[in-house]
């Protein structure tokens, strides 16, 4: 178990450099460089005064003058060793800072997620499965298809008119005005809650549908498996059957959702966050690629490729946990 | 436990009457609503389980014997039901109780369950969860019935593991399904089933996944449990030599009713309905080994039950039919001696005649005589020379023990044109692995595979890459085991059986469509069929298409890899009799690989004998049979189940049925860890013997077959005083 472990996390090293790399080669895909791209910008602005000595230190920073494989070793032992992403120039701040505070809500939304989809798809799906083209199936069938059909942002407009109209908060960001810089307490803990469920419900919903489809079809022939007769055969009670035999079989989908809802949320779905008005840092990707703000939108892809990796690792380790036919024989 | 029964042990003297009803089953129809309509599965079966009697319930698939089982628990899943007839329980506290009667899956019913009626499945594998231990499971069945703490249920998981002959019970007790093998999982099944000491167990095919070896163990088991603890036992099969050996009275079913009921006696010595007599007639047997004796199949094959005929279930496979009665009326049932009871007109009807007419004699042809055939001449069309094929395989996920296992070690044949060489051995021994070599699916590690031309010049197939290659594709072909998954179902007939014409350039357009309507004709499948996918057809008629797809290039070799081992009885019959017309009419040498002895005996001029990637023995079918030179040959044939019932076997010498890693082969002979004449100071463990001449023509690899007299398939038949 170590071993496979530590072999699994050795893997992981020539894997996040070659990611590192194929990240930087999308910084460099832009004609020009950081600094032509600087200098454009600052001039269409109308302030064509950058400083030789603004430029030598920019240049100095970056390695402009190298090759490119020197300026690749630049860049990534800057963030290796100093935790140094490099400057935005679109917001004019460190990559880091803008991370630092965006990254810990967006991980926070993705982790929420997660458990919601699980919380939600799991027993709906057994449901599903048990009473297969009963009332209740096809009701969750078709709610299900909706949930994937419908767009998150569209959603997310319905389920903040929702909240006005009954609830009666104002649902953008994540504190009503009043708490926003308040210091910590309960009420605004609470605040925070009723602010949290609605990206949580919307960015769940799609997860939700297709979790509760593969649990429903995996359990719907686990099911139909021989030692699921067999066990009857012995007297078994049929509620406590099912869970502790077929339904601990058709889990292991579940498991891989850890590989992509983790990351999917870092880079993905702009429009929801623009609408919620939540800064989360898949607003900060797009401005960054329209603006061809590279150092930022590499850093964001190269986290985003770092969680892929990682939470492919935790999935794995959690199907090896559960099943021990993976565990002990392949 | 570990004293085998013997062939005369408290035979069944006494008549059927004498033993107490235990579970009655009365006119039960089970149905499934389907969208197609309705699935009449059980359809009026009645029959009795006496108290500690053996009843074998015997019949083709989809004969309803499954659902019928199942009903007795009421297992049957939706949309399957039980719409009427009763179950009658005559045991437990309750007293009588009809089954059909309980709320399904309610206490009552599951009191029943595992408790008074234990039940063993076909799969042993896939009956128990991959997830949990086996001692979790067994355990599990303990404690849901009986008042004990869980390390008293411990206890008592290890001690019937070790009862049902699991070596090293408190090791195995915490591995996992897939760390066994199949005979070990079905063992595993029996102890779950038997864990409250039940006074019933079903058990449905629960050996027909199994080898001939392991099977032979488990009957033996279930034999000696059932004389110890006195259960009776309700064994579906649909082999009839498994039916000989354990039973002591048979219930035949057809089309979801039964058809003839009697003592094991009366079925095989006077069998009245002619569907009984058809399925006996259809068996190969181990005897006569000098004629071959064509197989009198039945026609055709069992319809689906939505299509069942009128009157007579039987009718559309009846030689005895009576034109006017028999596809009109349904038999009434006619009583015979001893309770000895049939469902035919030709006993109940007045135009019936009181018997049924002996089928014409040999319909198709005369018995061959083989012992002309078996000395086939001229130079030999195969030669392997030291063929060796090895296969790296890993460990699991958290080891990295990597090991090589030799498949195939050394193996040297000669195949002679227009004989068939059987092969045989337990399931993964390197059969297929050694088929699959001559033929060039996988590559030899090393060794030749000399192929004679038709010039006389011998051509290495092992050698051979590319076009060359290609060219010798056409000229030794294969017939693979599994009827259902070789043919591609997005192909039609005609696609399927002229792909190769086609890839090799052998013929196109009309001519192609010509040369696969002839192929077609000569395997008895209509040309006009020939623009159909294959999901249409049954499993013997694919068979049929797998080996007019492998004979259309008019092959010289043709290696049949378990052809007819995914077939019941009746189907088997006619695919062996096609294979062997078409021999004499093509003139096609066969290698013909299966694990069923009786089948290789029936079809082979000379037999070789692999045991863990070796051949150990080689030599004409009838001199191997009659007198074998080799422990395990005997082994082999001991555990062929005889369709006589006078003919039990005396197993004195039952091997184990674990084979032994094939990853780390025991030192000296291979056989020797399961060899009941392993002797250190022959040096079978450490010397390993060579393949020698013991006979003309006759060669075997033991240290001692010089010195030991093996008895071959000759058994002791005791016929009791008429009674
Ligand atoms: N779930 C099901 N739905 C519809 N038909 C079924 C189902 N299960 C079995 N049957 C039908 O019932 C018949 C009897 O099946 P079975 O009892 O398994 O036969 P046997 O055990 O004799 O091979 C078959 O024709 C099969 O097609
Ligand atoms: S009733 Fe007629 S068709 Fe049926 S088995 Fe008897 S003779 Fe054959
Ligand atoms: S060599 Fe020895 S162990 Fe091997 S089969 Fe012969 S007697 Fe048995
Ligand atoms: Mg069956």
């Amino acid at each position: 178990m170590l071993r496979y472990i530590t072999r699994r996390l050795l893997i992981l090293i020539p894997t996040l450099a070659a990611i590192s790399v194929v990240t930087f080669i999308v910084i460099q895909l832009p004609p020009g460089d950081y600094l032509t791209t600087r200098i454009a910008q600052l001039s269409a602005q109308g302030d064509g005064s950058l400083s030789a000595q603004e430029l030598e230190r920019l240049t100095q920073r970056y390695g402009l003058d190298q090759p490119v494989y020197v300026q690749y070793w630049t860049w990534i032992s800057n963030i290796l060793f100093h935790g140094d992403f490099g400057d935005s120039f679109v917001y004019g701040r460190p990559v880091g800072a803008l991370l630092a505070e965006r990254l810990p809500l967006t991980i926070l939304l993705s982790v929420l997620t997660l458990l919601f989809i699980w919380a939600v798809s799991f027993p709906i799906g057994v449901y599903s499965a048990m009473r297969q083209y009963s009332v209740g199936d096809y009701t969750f069938t078709f709610f299900g298809y909706l949930g994937l059909a419908v767009p998150n942002f569209l959603i997310a407009l319905v389920l903040m008119w929702v909240s006005l109209q009954y609830f009666g908060t104002s649902v953008g960001g994540l504190f009503s005005p009043e708490y926003r810089d308040a210091p910590w307490s309960m009420p605004k803990f609470g605040d925070l809650l009723a602010h949290l469920w609605i990206p949580v419900v919307i960015w769940g919903t799609a997860g939700t549908a297709a979790n509760i489809r593969v649990l429903r079809a995996n359990l719907l022939d686990e099911l139909r498996k021989p030692y699921v007769t067999a066990a009857r055969a012995r007297g078994m009670k049929r509620g406590l059957l099912t869970i502790k035999y077929p339904v601990r079989v058709a889990m292991n989908p579940f498991f891989s959702t850890i590989g992509w809802i983790l990351p999917g949320l870092i880079a993905a779905d702009a429009i929801t966050s623009q609408v919620l008005n939540l800064n989360t840092t898949g607003p900060l990707l797009l401005d960054a690629l329209l603006a061809q703000d590279m150092y930022l939108a590499g850093s964001v892809l190269l986290i985003s490729a770092l969680l892929v990796v990682i939470g492919t690792l935790i999935s794995d380790l959690a199907l090896a946990w559960l099943d021990p036919r993976v565990r002990l024989r392949y | 436990m570990q004293h085998p029964l013997t062939a005369t042990d408290e035979r069944t003297a006494e008549p059927p009457a004498a033993a107490a009803p235990l579970l009655e089953i009365d006119s039960l129809h089970t149905r499934f609503d389907t969208a197609d309509g309705e699935v009449r599965a059980v359809d009026g079966v009645s029959l009795t389980v006496r108290a500690g009697r053996t009843l074998c319930v015997v019949g083709e698939s989809g004969c309803g014997k499954s659902i019928m089982a199942r009903s007795v628990l009421q297992l049957v899943e939706p949309p399957g039901k039980i719409v009427s007839g009763s179950i009658r329980w005559n045991h437990g506290e309750s007293g009588p109780v009809d089954t059909t009667a309980l709320e399904p899956d309610g206490e009552q019913i599951r009191r029943i369950r595992g408790n008074e009626i234990g039940m063993v499945f076909q799969e042993p594998m896939a009956s128990l969860s991959p997830m949990y231990t086996i001692g979790a499971q067994l355990t599990e069945a303990i404690l849901l019935h009986r008042d004990v703490t869980p390390d008293e249920a411990r206890q008592i998981g290890i001690d019937l593991l070790t009862q049902v002959g699991i070596p090293q019970p408190e090791g195995r007790f915490d591995a996992y399904p897939f760390q066994l093998s199949g005979g070990m999982c079905q063992r595993v099944m029996i102890a779950i089933a038997l864990s409250c000491d039940p006074a019933l167990l079903i058990a449905d095919e629960p050996t027909t996944a199994l080898d001939v070896t392991t099977q032979a163990r488990i009957l033996d088991l279930l034999k000696d449990l059932q004389r110890h603890n006195g259960m009776a036992m309700m064994f579906i099969t649909h082999d009839l030599g498994v039916v000989a050996e354990i039973a002591d009275d048979v219930t035949v079913m057809y089309l979801g009713q039964a058809v003839e009921h009697g003592t094991v006696e009366q079925i095989f010595t006077t069998p009245k309905h002619p569907y009984t007599q058809a399925l006996l007639g259809s068996l190969p047997t181990l005897e006569d080994t000098t004629h071959r004796r064509p197989l009198t199949a039945i026609r055709g094959m069992v319809p689906h039950p939505q299509n069942r005929p009128t009157g007579c279930p039987f009718w559309t496979r009846c030689d005895a039919a009576i034109g006017g009665v028999c596809d009109v009326e349904e038999p009434p049932e006619s009583p015979f001696d001893n309770g000895h009871r049939a469902a035919c007109h030709r006993y109940s009807h007045p135009d019936g005649g009181g018997s049924v007419p002996l089928p014409a004699p040999a319909v198709r042809g005369h018995a061959t005589d083989r012992s002309g055939r078996g000395q086939a001449e001229g130079a030999p069309v195969l030669e392997v020379r030291n063929l060796t094929k090895q296969y790296t395989v890993s460990g699991g996920m958290f080891r990295r023990n990597k090991g090589t296992v030799h498949a195939v070690s050394d193996v040297s044949l000669t195949i002679r044109p227009g004989e068939t060489l059987g092969l045989v051995g337990e399931s993964g021994c390197g059969k297929t692995t050694l088929g699959r070599s001559i033929a060039r699916l996988v590559d030899a590690s090393s060794g030749e595979v000399l192929f004679r031309d038709r010039d006389g010049t011998q051509v290495d197939l092992a050698a051979l890459r590319g076009a060359a290659l290609r060219r010798y594709r056409t000229r030794v072909r294969v017939i693979f085991q599994d009827p259902f998954s070789s043919l591609n179902p997005r192909m039609t007939v005609e696609q399927i059986v002229g792909e190769p014409l086609r890839a090799n350039g052998m013929a196109r357009g009309s001519t192609l469509t010509d040369q696969v309507a002839e192929m077609l004709r000569k395997v008895g499948i209509q040309p006009e069929y020939m623009s159909r996918y294959p999901h249409a057809f049954s499993g013997g008629q694919r068979q049929r298409l797998n080996i007019a797809r492998a004979l259309i290039t008019e092959p010289e070799l043709v290696i049949a890899d378990e052809p007819v081992s995914a077939l019941d009885v009746s189907v088997r019959a006619q695919i062996l009799n096609l294979l062997s017309d078409l021999q004499d009419e093509l003139g096609l040498t066969y290698l013909f690989i299966s694990h069923d002895l009786s089948v290789v005996e029936h079809v082979s001029d000379r037999v070789a004998v692999m045991y863990m990637g070796r051949i150990i023995e080689e030599g004409p079918a009838d001199a191997l049979f009659g007198a074998p030179q080799h422990p395990y040959t005997q082994a082999l044939l001991d555990a062929v189940p005889i369709p006589d019932p006078f003919a039990r076997p005396e197993r004195s010498s039952t091997v184990p049925d674990e084979l032994p890693d094939p990853m780390n082969p025991p030192a000296g002979c291979s056989f020797h860890t399961r060899c009941t004449f392993a002797d250190s100071d022959h040096g079978c463990s450490t010397t390993l013997p060579a393949l020698t001449r013991v006979d003309e023509d006759h060669d075997a690899a033991c240290h001692r077959s010089s010195d030991l007299t093996l008895q071959g398939i000759t058994r002791t038949r005791e016929i009791p005083e008429a009674s």
